[in-house]
Order: C-alpha cells, then sequence, then structure tokens
C-alpha cells in the first residue's frame, strides 16, 4: 500500500460525507485494536474453538495423479463453521463492533454464505442482525433466507436495480447511512470504501498465514501457484497476502466468465471492465461507455459482482498477481470432478478455481505442488447444479 | 460577478430535476418552469444506475431516466438548449462514476462550454476531490462540497475548501420527504460561517413552505428534490405548470422567512 486507504491508485473512500466520520472512527478502532493482546486472543478463540481453526491442507493424491502434473493441495475453508471462508472476516468484524459500541450488525449477501456467516456472528455475539439480499437471490437461494431467521436475523428482499448482489450492497450502504450510531456495516469482501479492503483482507489472511506454513511443513518448500476464485476478492486475498512476497509463488485469481466473455453474460471485472469509482472505492468494474454500471452474469451468485477489490486491482496493475476467466460450464465440470475424484463437493464459486488448476496442473513438475483455495462447500449448489444438467430437482 | 454568487443575493430556493426524467426535452422545459416560479438555481441530476445516496423517489427518477437513453452528451445539449434563453445558474448533481468515464479534464470544460456553473458529487467527498479540483478551478466550474449532520469537526475543514456554495444536508440518510427536519443544520451553518463567506443551503427531506420558510431564517438557500421529482412521477409531460405553481409557494415561503 503506497498512502492510506490507496493500493496505487486504487481504493479510496469515495461514500457520502455522512458516512466520513464513522469511517475514520472504524479506522481509528480498528488500528488500536488489531495488535491489542486481548483481542487478538479472544478472536484466536473464536477461529480455532468455535470455526474450526486452522483449516485443513489436504493434498487431493487422486486429483493429482489423474491430471499428471503438480502436486494439487486443497485449502479446506469449506470445513469451517458455517460452510465457507467468510466466518474468518465476520467474528473479525462482529468482534470489531462490539468493542466498538455497535449493537446492531447489517450485511450484504449474494448467495447467502455471508449473510449466513453474519447471522451466526451475530447470534454468538449478542449483536441485533438485519441481512440485505436482492430478490433474484432470495428466491434462488431460499434455505438459506431461513437458515438466516433461524439465526435469528432479518432478511430484507432488495427490490430495486437488477436485484441482485449489487443492489444489496446499495441497500446495505442506504441503511447505513440512515444508521450509523448504533450500527456497523459487516462488509462481506475486500471491497468498499477504505478501511475495509485492508480490514477484511487482514481478517482473511488467515488463510494463507496456515497454509505456507503447512505447505512448508508437508513439502518443504513453497507451491508454485495458488489458486482462488474472484468475485469481490475475499477468499483469493486471503490465499494470496501471506505469499505476496514470495515473487516465485504465482497468484492466480479465477474471475467468473459466465457463458463467455464475447457476450455480456459474464463478471469479469478485470478481463473485460474499466477503471471506475464505485461502492466507495476506484477499481476495475463491468460497465459500459456512459460509465453506467452494468449488469453482470455469473451460475454462482457469489461471483456476480460487477466490481473486484482495489488490492486485487493494484496486484493486477503491477502484474504480481494473474487473473484469468472462466466458463460456468467448466465451473459445472470443475464441481463435478472434484465430487467424483476426491469426494469433495466444494461450492459453485470455488469450482472456479478448481477448473483453472485443472488447466494449468499438468505443465507444472511433479516436484513441485498448488495450492487451491477450497472456500465453501457445495450444499447450498447442488440443487441448481441438478437443473444445469436437467434434472427436476428443487430446494 | 459568476452567476452562482448572483443566486444567492438575497434568500434562494433551489430545486433538483432528474435530467431526462421523462425526456431530454422536458428537463428543458421544467427548468424554464422553475425558473418562472421563482427559483434561482437549478440542479439537474444526472442519472446513475446505482444511486446510493438516494431514497426510492429519485431512484426510480433515475430508471426512467436511463430507459428513456439519457446520457451525459445529451444532458450537455439540454443545458445548451437552456442557455439560450436564460442566464439561472445550473449544477449538475451526478454520480462519481460517470464523470470519471468522460474524465475530469473533458468534462469541467464541457461544463464551462454548455454553461454548467458548479457540479454536486454526492460520492466524492472532501478526501477525494484533489483528482477533480484542478480541472473544476481550471474552467471557472464550483465543485460543490456537502456537510451532514455528522460531519462534526469536519465541518470547518471542508467549509474551508468551499467554492460556489455548500449543501448541508439536514438529515440521516438517503434523499425523500420528511415530515420533521431535526434542527441541527443550525449549529452546522454557525459553525461553517465562521470560517468561510461562502454561502450555505439546507436539503434532504425539505418538502412543505413551512419547513422551507423556517429553514430560510438560519440558511442562505433551500434545497428540495424529491418533492418535485414526485410532480415528475405523478403528472409526466404534464408536470411542468405543477412545477412551476409548486416553485413559486416555496420561493414565497423562503423569501417571507
Amino acid at each position: 500500500m503506497l498512502k492510506k486507504g490507496r493500493f496505487g491508485d486504487f481504493g479510496g473512500q469515495y461514500i457520502p460525507e455522512t458516512l466520513m466520520n464513522e469511517l475514520e472512527t472504524l479506522e481509528e478502532s480498528y488500528n488500536r485494536l488489531k495488535d491489542d493482546p486481548e483481542f487478538v486472543a479472544e478472536l484466536g478463540k473464536l477461529l480455532n474453538e468455535y470455526a474450526g481453526r486452522p483449516s485443513l491442507l489436504y493434498y487431493a493424491e487422486k486429483m493429482t495423479k489423474d491430471l499428471g502434473g503438480a502436486k494439487i493441495y486443497l485449502k479446506r475453508e469449506d470445513l469451517n463453521h458455517t460452510g465457507s471462508h467468510k466466518i474468518n472476516n465476520v467474528l473479525g468484524q462482529a468482534l470489531l463492533a462490539k468493542k466498538m459500541g455497535k449493537t446492531r450488525v447489517i450485511a450484504e449477501t449474494g448467495a447467502g454464505q455471508h449473510g449466513v456467516a453474519a447471522a451466526t456472528a451475530a447470534a454468538l455475539l449478542g449483536l441485533e442482525c438485519e441481512i440485505f439480499m436482492g430478490e433474484e437471490d432470495t428466491d434462488r437461494q431460499v434455505l438459506n433466507v431461513y437458515r438466516m431467521r433461524l439465526l435469528g436475523a432479518k432478511v430484507n428482499s432488495v427490490t430495486s436495480g437488477t436485484k441482485t448482489l449489487k443492489d444489496a450492497v446499495n441497500e446495505t450502504m442506504r441503511e447505513w447511512v440512515g444508521r450509523c450510531h448504533d450500527t456497523h456495516y459487516l462488509l462481506g469482501s475486500v471491497m468498499g470504501p477504505h478501511p475495509f479492503p485492508t480490514m477484511v483482507g487482514d481478517f482473511q489472511s488467515v488463510i494463507s498465514k496456515e497454509a505456507r506454513e503447512q505447505i512448508l511443513k508437508a513439502e518443504g518448500k513453497l507451491p508454485k501457484a495458488v489458486i482462488a476464485c474472484v468475485g469481490g476478492g475475499s477468499n483469493a486475498m486471503g490465499m494470496f497476502r501471506n505469499f505476496i512476497q514470495d515473487k516465485d509463488v504465482r497468484l492466480i485469481g479465477c474471475e467468473a466468465a459466465g457463458k463467455g466473455l464475447s457476450g455480456d453474460q459474464h463478471a469479469a471485472s478485470v478481463s473485460k471492465g474499466e477503471i471506475g469509482v464505485f461502492h466507495g472505492m476506484k477499481s476495475y468494474f463491468c460497465q459500459d461507455s456512459e460509465g453506467q454500471i452494468a449488469p453482470v452474469y455469473s451460475i454462482s451468485a457469489g461471483l456476480d459482482y460487477p466490481g473486484i477489490g482495489p488490492e486485487h486491482a493494484w496486484l493486477h496493475e503491477t502484474g504480481r498477481a494473474e487473473y484469468v476467466p472462466v466458463t460456468d460450464e467448466e465451473a459445472v465440470l470443475a464441481f463435478e470432478y472434484l465430487a467424483r475424484t476426491e469426494g469433495v463437493i466444494c461450492a459453485l464459486e470455488s469450482a472456479h478455481a478448481v477448473a483453472h488448476a485443472r488447466k494449468i496442473a499438468p505443465l507444472i513438475d511433479p516436484q513441485d505442488s498448488v495450492i487451491i483455495c477450497l472456500s465453501g462447500r457445495g450444499d447450498k449448489d447442488v440443487a441448481a447444479i441438478a437443473r444445469y444438467r436437467g434434472e427436476d430437482v428443487h430446494e | 460577478m459568476s452567476r452562482i454568487k448572483k443566486a444567492f443575493e438575497g434568500k434562494a430556493f433551489i430545486g433538483f430535476v432528474t435530467g431526462g426524467d421523462p425526456s431530454i426535452e422536458k428537463t428543458v422545459e421544467f427548468v424554464l418552469e422553475m425558473e418562472k416560479g421563482g427559483a434561482d438555481l437549478v440542479e439537474i441530476g444526472v442519472p446513475f444506475s446505482d444511486p446510493v445516496a438516494e431514497g426510492p423517489v429519485i431512484q426510480k427518477a433515475n430508471q426512467r431516466a436511463l430507459s428513456a437513453g439519457t446520457t451525459l452528451p445529451r444532458l450537455f445539449e439540454a443545458v445548451e438548449e437552456v442557455r439560450k434563453v436564460t442566464q439561472i445558474p445550473l449544477v449538475f448533481l451526478t454520480y462519481l462514476n460517470p464523470v470519471f468515464r468522460f474524465g475530469y479534464p473533458a468534462f469541467f470544460k464541457k461544463c464551462q462550454a454548455s454553461g454548467v456553473d458548479g457540479v454536486i458529487i454526492p460520492d466524492m467527498p472532501y478526501e477525494e476531490q484533489g483528482e477533480a479540483k484542478f480541472d473544476a478551478r481550471e474552467n471557472g466550474v464550483d465543485l460543490i462540497s456537502l456537510i451532514a449532520p455528522t460531519s462534526k469537526d469536519r465541518v470547518q475543514r471542508i467549509a474551508k475548501d468551499a467554492d460556489g456554495f455548500i449543501y448541508v444536508v439536514s438529515s440521516m440518510g438517503v434523499t425523500g420527504t420528511r415530515r420533521e427536519i431535526a434542527s441541527g443544520y443550525k449549529d452546522i451553518i454557525a459553525s461553517a460561517r465562521q470560517v468561510t463567506s461562502v454561502p450555505l443551503a439546507v436539503g434532504f427531506g425539505v418538502s412543505e413552505p413551512a419547513q422551507a420558510k423556517e429553514i430560510a431564517k438560519t440558511a442562505d438557500g433551500v434545497i428540495v428534490g424529491s418533492a418535485i421529482t414526485k410532480l415528475v412521477e405523478k403528472h409526466g409531460a404534464d408536470a411542468g405548470p405543477h412545477i412551476q405553481a409548486y416553485t413559486k409557494s416555496m420561493k414565497d415561503a423562503v423569501i417571507s422567512g
């Protein structure tokens, strides 16, 4: 990071004046608490005893043999409590919010993984919780909506705009502008105005902190590449952070190419987007020539977002990380492949990373390794995959 | 004297209309109707796909305008049309991304050429204005700052550097009419006046003459957006006379304060 809240020219705090003081307070509180021994110990205890950390680094031997190249390791974030990496961030932020004296948290969600994680943390820490979710997603993910309600959260169906994740973020911001004195916006990804991209990245960096130690123990050397899916980019940033200084480790982010990059049915903000300013940050966004944010598409609701976090934009611009497109079809094939080969049903989001690993692993020396961040479990996607395959399965 | 300065020679009434709702031609007409009703300055909203600071009324107006094919170049044409017949001060209210895509130098140059006197960018707070301020000043266009109920020690920092006028946000939350306006704006105005001579106008939630009268006792101007947008939503292309009548009632209230 070159200056406060910036990654090169990316990032910033492009947010209404009404929220600026709240963001300053948040930044101060976070900087004060992040290295505070008591806070660190409390969060560590929650992560280890409640969320189930450290997560496994699993050697996928059958997949390795089948692909005939690099040894493949899976960082099993899908085994965390609530079934994804999202719990790492929500426990950190919810604990921070509580220390700041907030009594209520609000959050956006796409598929529902972040919403469920936020509702879980709120239940555990005794915070009131409201979730904003696009109407298209509340319809697609009925079970997750009920799950959040079961955890005591109120779920608001968002009917503005395209009724998906982007609009859920808009509506959560509108709610926060109206009520920030007692409410923390528990933002789910490495996006939004400073300090969110840095803070969420810090909370997720536990993924690569563990993975780096685990791979050194297992292999005695660093991997050739780490691979993760990217929507806003929180699991990818978690997977990248502690490898950034290891210049020989390739950092690969997999974007949703949807039905292909030639049309507009994708959510590939690096491959097809342009630099812009939206949701509080300067970064890459899918947009038209007039600067209107484009409707985006992916089979996986968690990647269905028109932008990418500013630290990723910077890693892309400096060439430190590579961002590659993966289509719906490739992701679905990878989802099925991992289930059959390793007996692991991963999230459709994570399947984008698995798909790219299948392409590059055979080209890498068998003495070397790659790590795939398996960001979530796939229970939520089973019905959608069945329907994709033409079966009449509904939740 | 700049056109914006002139607007604040007396107590000012500032009306807002979303550009291109329901059409570009109607935007020109509505601006002129507001002037006939006594408006001292008109804000033209540049429609955006994701207006995060707006309530439902202006959100819907943004969608209507975008569906009608409204673009920034078309809005500059509308301003040129207005300028053929009047010197009423005009400011754009726009989210940053359309301006960013247009490019700062080209955008502010075009503002000056077509007759846009100032620009309000709700998602560009004080700390981020640096990247646009040079081009704005170079072209004689005021980049107008907002101050909110939560600004506290930021009030004077922002006021010191303010150009044109200061938009005092009366309430927390998004745009939209409110039954009661909290009185916190009075302290903000008093604090800002210690460090600036730039006029201060209050907006967010204002819709009724009584509210406007009360605010004008303290502020240099009163801004109304959602109430006018509701007239456009209700009467569509026929909203012109309604806008003029409403503007007159508000302007009368403002100067009676």
